[in-house]
């Protein structure tokens, strides 16, 4: 368990977090999610000392990771950012045994252990001896996970991994990363601003508002069922009705049913056991199922 | 101190001569290197070609070029000229690079639009390409000045440095005030043609008042000859 | 170009070559001139370098040090030293003529290695450091690596300025390829004045080319082939490496 006591970060005169207490369970997904300016990097990079607080005290399974040496900490602690911050010179395969290597195993066992991390990541195992300039962006921070796998660490940050890869690629990312997370039960700590990303992956979802102050926190069912206040509300989405949906009198194919938004939208189909899935009344004012974009633009 | 009060009128002369000497170069060089760089930044072969060809002059020491020059111009070894020229293609070697990323510094959504509104590919760079390249063209100027200044003075050794007479002067006499002093003015001498350019940089392009009081030339590096 | 035939007839011809005052001494003596004033200003230069490139402090003081020192006349400062060392009592001895060398190569290095640091993508060593590299290892095994062009760049600067000034310092000191510029001006030999010229911008264009080809083989193959696969893709706007597009520009555009 990773746990946050009444912490408080300050650059000179700015408050970047103020008095953040949070209990973040173990080998459990806890996103924290809130727009620029809500400290949820600061908070994030605190947990392996790439920020130190001002005051208070983060605990990892009771130990104030003060009383650790940074350096240890960090490589006991995988890490995911936005940009995949690979080593240009070098190649895939040295970039996913880079820390094993620091740590003092040997080179062949780091390889060996950095093909298989690649087979995990799904990365085919021929991109091993190229550079990351070579690699697309969504095979790059495939790349950066399997780095970040490398230790076995019991905790995973991940920092806005899936920013900058296109819609399609972050879908298939999000998806690793759930099935990564299932088979080995790292905590992962995740911090987006896209509230569909936070609600798809999080177990715990934080929403934080400006300063690290807690707005609301809760599995996402929980929140999406009673939002804590207007600011919730808009932040999910549910104000404008994007999140209440009901069952379509239009028909569709068979026994399927088109689910379709407060504003008339249709967003998904209900398939009926057995029968064909299929978008029905696909008209030009069809919207993909995820309202991922226009929930992004929300947020 | 006493010396230079007795030789003012000297030094002074001096400093006229290598304010004249420089003046040229700096000028010849900055007018010879827009329409180079507007070339160089518009075809692959002639960026390459100039990139290499000044690449190549520059790396001459100059007291090689001042000495060589005599035999390709055809001109008398003592004859001004030779340095003039010599300065000048130094200038151009050091202008073009930073003029060629100046040029390609400027937004081509700004020039896409400008041609949309109209301007042909010759007014374009007038009005819109060669304007918001300035402040990178200045920075550029800036440095070839201040390294014309100082370079001049190896020239007294064939006898036309300027200033640089009173390195020879003071060494032969042993006489170290005098070559401190010569250091001195020529250092100067950089400083006023800095100043003049930065104000006349402000004057031209007041658009861009603010950004221009840093330290600009001294930011942009001595040599970047990394593709040469 | 009489002058140039028989210039290159002097050149050419092998007895020139022998003897103390020989093409070969000369020419033996420029390059040790030049490597041993190199060597200095490296060891001076690069460390610091380094460690204002690693840690950002002190960047201010090196732009104005390359700002202040091409302000500086080389030739000027050259004769200072050497009348300084006279006083001193060094007589007509190197000595000052490589203190002078070695103090006008460290701008230009201190400025490629601080640069070459400072251009490396902080989102690279920010996840260096977040891996639980030791600050050390960040500074050696990525930032140094990726540093190195741009810090043979300064080299190149460095070592064409030092042999450019090694030629004009023979009018104070005895010894490499400047002799004969000097004697040939001095002697009014005019034949003379020319081998030297061609001699020592043969030195000059040869030692710049070997140091472009090293410049080219410490580009990291990851950075290069990046490099490489932008240039072919948009063409001429993107001739930097891929990953920092705008760190490369950093010492040109901050001002």
């Amino acid at each position: 368990m990773i746990e946050f006591r009444d912490v408080s970060k300050r650059y000179g005169a700015d408050l970047a977090v103020e008095h953040f207490s949070l209990q973040i369970p173990a080998r459990k997904v806890t996103v924290l999610v809130g727009s620029s300016g809500s400290g949820k990097t600061t908070l994030l990079r605190m947990i392996n000392r790439m920020v130190d607080p001002t005051s208070g005290v983060v605990e990892i399974d009771g130990v104030d990771v003060q009383t650790v040496a940074a350096v240890a900490l960090r490589r006991s602690i995988g890490y995911v950012m936005q940009s995949s911050g690979l080593l240009p010179h070098r190649r895939v395969v040295d970039n996913i045994a880079t820390v094993p290597r620091l740590n003092g195993t040997a080179t062949p066992a780091a390889r060996e252990r950095a093909l298989h991390l690649m087979d995990v990541v799904g990365l085919d195992r021929s991109f091993a001896r190229r550079f990351p300039a070579e690699l697309s962006g969504g095979q790059q921070q495939r790349v950066g996970v399997a780095r970040a796998l490398a230790v076995d660490p019991n905790i995973l940050l991940m920092d806005e991994p899936f920013g900058a890869v296109d819609p399609i690629v972050r879908s298939d990312l999000q998806q690793e990363v759930l099935r990564i997370q299932r088979e080995t039960e790292t905590t992962i700590v995740f911090v987006t601003h896209d509230i569909d990303e936070a609600f798809l992956l999080g177990d715990q979802v934080v929403i934080l508002g400006t300063g690290g102050h807690i707005v609301q926190q809760g599995t996402p069912e929980e929140i999406l069922a009673h939002p804590a206040d207007d600011f919730v509300a808009s932040f999910v989405g549910s104000d404008r009705g994007k999140r209440r949906l009901t069952v379509s009198t239009r028909a569709g194919q068979g026994d399927d049913r088109v689910l379709v938004d407060a504003g008339g939208y249709p967003v998904g189909v209900i398939a009926a056991p057995g029968g064909k899935l299929s978008i029905a009344d696909a008209s030009p004012r069809s919207r993909s199922i995820s309202n991922k974009t226009d929930q992004a633009g929300d947020a | 101190m006493l010396w230079l009060w007795n030789n003012l009128g000297l030094v002074l002369g001096l400093t006229a001569d290598h304010a004249r000497l420089c003046g040229i170069p700096i000028l010849v060089g900055f007018a010879a290197s827009i329409p180079l760089g507007w070339l160089a930044s518009r075809s692959g072969a002639a960026r390459g070609i100039l990139l290499t060809g000044f690449g190549i002059l520059y790396t001459i020491p100059s007291l090689a070029l001042f000495v060589v020059l005599p035999v390709i111009l055809g001109t008398k070894i003592l004859d001004e000229t030779n340095v003039v020229v010599a300065l000048t293609i130094y200038a151009i070697a050091m202008m073009l690079r930073g003029t060629i990323d100046a040029f390609g510094s400027v937004s081509g959504d700004v020039l896409e639009s400008a041609s949309a509104q109209g301007f042909s590919s010759v007014s374009r760079f007038w009005t819109v390409q060669f304007p918001l390249a300035g402040p990178v063209l200045l920075a550029n100027l800036r440095v070839v000045a201040v390294s014309t200044v100082s370079l001049l003075s190896v020239a007294s050794l064939i006898g036309s440095g300027g200033l640089g007479y009173l390195f020879t002067n003071g060494y032969q006499q042993y006489f170290i005030d005098e070559i401190v002093i010569g250091i001195v003015f020529t250092v100067l001498l950089a400083l006023v043609f800095d100043t003049v350019l930065v104000i006349a940089g402000r004057i031209l392009m007041p658009w861009n008042r603010r950004k221009l009081v840093g330290t600009a030339a001294l930011r942009t590096p001595q040599r970047n000859w990394v593709g040469a | 170009m009489n002058f140039l035939l028989s210039a290159f007839a002097f050149i050419f011809d092998p007895t020139n070559w022998l003897g103390d005052a020989g093409i070969g001494a000369r020419l033996l003596a420029h390059l040790g001139i030049t490597v041993v004033s190199i060597l200095i200003a490296l060891v001076l230069a690069v460390p610091l370098g380094l460690l204002i490139g690693h840690t950002g402090r002190g960047r201010s003081a090196v732009i104005a040090l390359t700002g202040a020192a091409r302000a500086l006349p080389t030739f000027g400062v050259l004769i200072l030293f050497v009348l300084i060392g006279i006083n001193f009592g060094a007589g007509l001895s190197l000595t000052p003529v490589i203190a002078v060398l070695a103090v006008l190569a460290v701008p230009p290095l201190l400025a490629g290695a601080y640069s070459g640091v400072e251009a490396v993508d902080r989102e690279t060593v920010d996840s260096a450091r977040a891996m639980g590299m030791t600050e050390w290892q960040i500074l050696t095994r990525v930032e140094l690596p990726l540093a190195l062009p741009l810090l043979v760049g300064g080299l190149r600067s460095a070592t064409l300025q030092v042999i450019a000034t090694a030629t004009i310092a023979a009018y104070v000191a005895q010894g490499g390829l400047g002799r004969y510029l000097i004697e040939g001006i001095q002697l009014r030999d005019y034949t003379r004045a020319v081998v030297g010229a061609i001699l020592v911008a043969a030195l000059a264009l040869l030692v710049d080319g070997i140091l472009a080809v090293v410049q080219k083989l410490v580009v990291p193959r990851g950075v290069s082939r990046g490099a490489t696969r932008t240039t072919s893709s948009t063409g001429m706007t993107a001739r930097r490496p891929t990953r920092s597009p705008d760190a490369t520009r950093t010492p040109v555009t901050e001002g």
